[in-house]
């Protein structure tokens, strides 16, 4: 399939998501099983993208710049910088440590 | 009626979090562009999947090289928490007909911690659109320019957008690692991920790691028949409605915070989290 099919399933999927909450019974949120396995896999699927995209291209395991986009935007972040200045922290400290010679 | 929405407190809110939201679509349409995707397909996911972390994932499997099935996958696991949202925002509002099918739309992190930060049930429903309706309008309008500027951009390393997008993650993240439990879900997760990158095709990890996930959140349930109701472990992806009602004085001060929790803190908003 192409990427355009996979784009048009997410959309799909995502808006269907969406229209279930409304649609079942509020009484599925007495469960506490939902709403823990709803926040567990948010914490655990950012984590996973975050690691995934600092440290793996393709099936290697790589320390580059990325590293120090991470450890840069964490300090961002513990400082309270809002979200789009984090962002552009991490391309900063990326591009710099690049020009430095990093790869 | 224009006079009602400027003083009402519901309604600033949600305009003040959609103004926040909305300029970092930015960032998503120059790292869709960067991960590969075209200008339409980045518009596309914004217009109709309309979920930022889902959003996000979708492009962060793409740049790393994986399928576009994983990519779809994680965009769908990752859209999971707005099923709940979506409960919540049924038996608060209670919207029928047409507006229920426009509710299901924006039913998103920012247009429920907007909702559930009001006391009265008129303003819990016009910060609902407000902030749902604005946040769509100002991301897809930033998601273009930002596409068409990453697009201008060219090389994405040499700009660092890479980096960017390890950013972006750490930063949607971050407000919810708010407890001990929620923050060894998270190294359990990342753990796992750089345990199987280097046997599993690419985009793979992050599926793995939903299912660790998964168990993780079992787990803290049959734990947390111990604990005090309200879920001490704040692993919720949010409070109930009946919980929200307690933290608020209805007033503009009461910026929603990064992951519509009704436990936020205070002062670090502006880092919306979707």
């Amino acid at each position: 399939m192409s990427l355009w099919a996979w784009v048009a399933v997410a959309c799909v999927v995502g808006y269907a998501t969406k229209l279930l909450g409304h649609l079942v019974p509020s009484t599925w949120l007495d469960d506490p099983r939902v709403a823990r396995i709803a926040g567990t896999l948010t914490i655990g699927l950012l984590a996973s993208l975050t690691v995934a995209n600092a440290v793996s291209t393709g099936q290697q395991l790589v320390l580059d710049a990325r590293l120090g986009a991470l450890v840069a935007a964490a300090v961002a972040l513990w400082l309270r910088a809002p979200f789009l200045v984090v962002v552009v922290v991490g391309a900063l400290a990326a591009a710099g440590l690049r020009m430095l010679g990093l790869p | 009626m224009l006079v009602d929405l400027l003083r009402s407190p519901g309604a600033r809110v949600g305009a003040s979090v959609a103004v926040a939201t909305g300029l970092y679509g930015v960032s998503f349409g120059a790292l869709a562009v960067a991960s590969g995707l075209d200008l339409w397909q980045t518009c596309a996911l914004s217009l109709v999947l309309f979920s930022g972390g889902s959003q996000f994932a979708f492009v962060g499997v793409v740049a790393g090289g994986g399928a576009g099935a994983a990519a779809a996958s994680a965009a769908a696991l990752l859209g999971v928490r707005n099923a709940v949202y979506g409960m919540q925002i049924a038996a608060l509002l209670r919207p029928r007909g047409w507006r229920r099918l426009a509710a299901a739309h924006v039913t998103i992190d920012e247009s429920l911690a907007t909702s559930t930060g009001q006391v009265d049930p008129v303003e819990q429903r016009r910060g609902f659109w407000v902030a749902g309706v604005g946040v769509f309008v100002l991301w897809n309008l930033f998601t273009l320019v930002g596409a068409l500027t990453g697009e201008a951009l060219g090389d994405p390393r040499r700009w660092g957008l890479d980096g960017a997008a390890v950013a972006a993650f750490l930063g949607l993240l971050w407000p919810r690692l708010r407890t001990r439990e929620a923050g060894a879900v998270a190294v359990a997760c990342a753990l796992a991920t750089v345990l199987v990158v280097p046997v599993v095709p690419p985009g793979l990890p992050v599926i793995v790691a939903a299912v660790v996930a998964v168990g993780a959140g079992l787990l803290a349930a049959r734990r947390a028949g111990a604990v005090p109701p309200g879920g001490a472990a704040g692993l919720e992806p949010d409070v109930t409605p009946d919980d929200a009602t307690g933290g608020s004085g209805g007033g503009a001060a009461d910026e929603p915070g990064h992951d519509a929790s009704g436990r936020r803190e205070r002062d670090d908003e502006g880092q919306e989290a979707r």
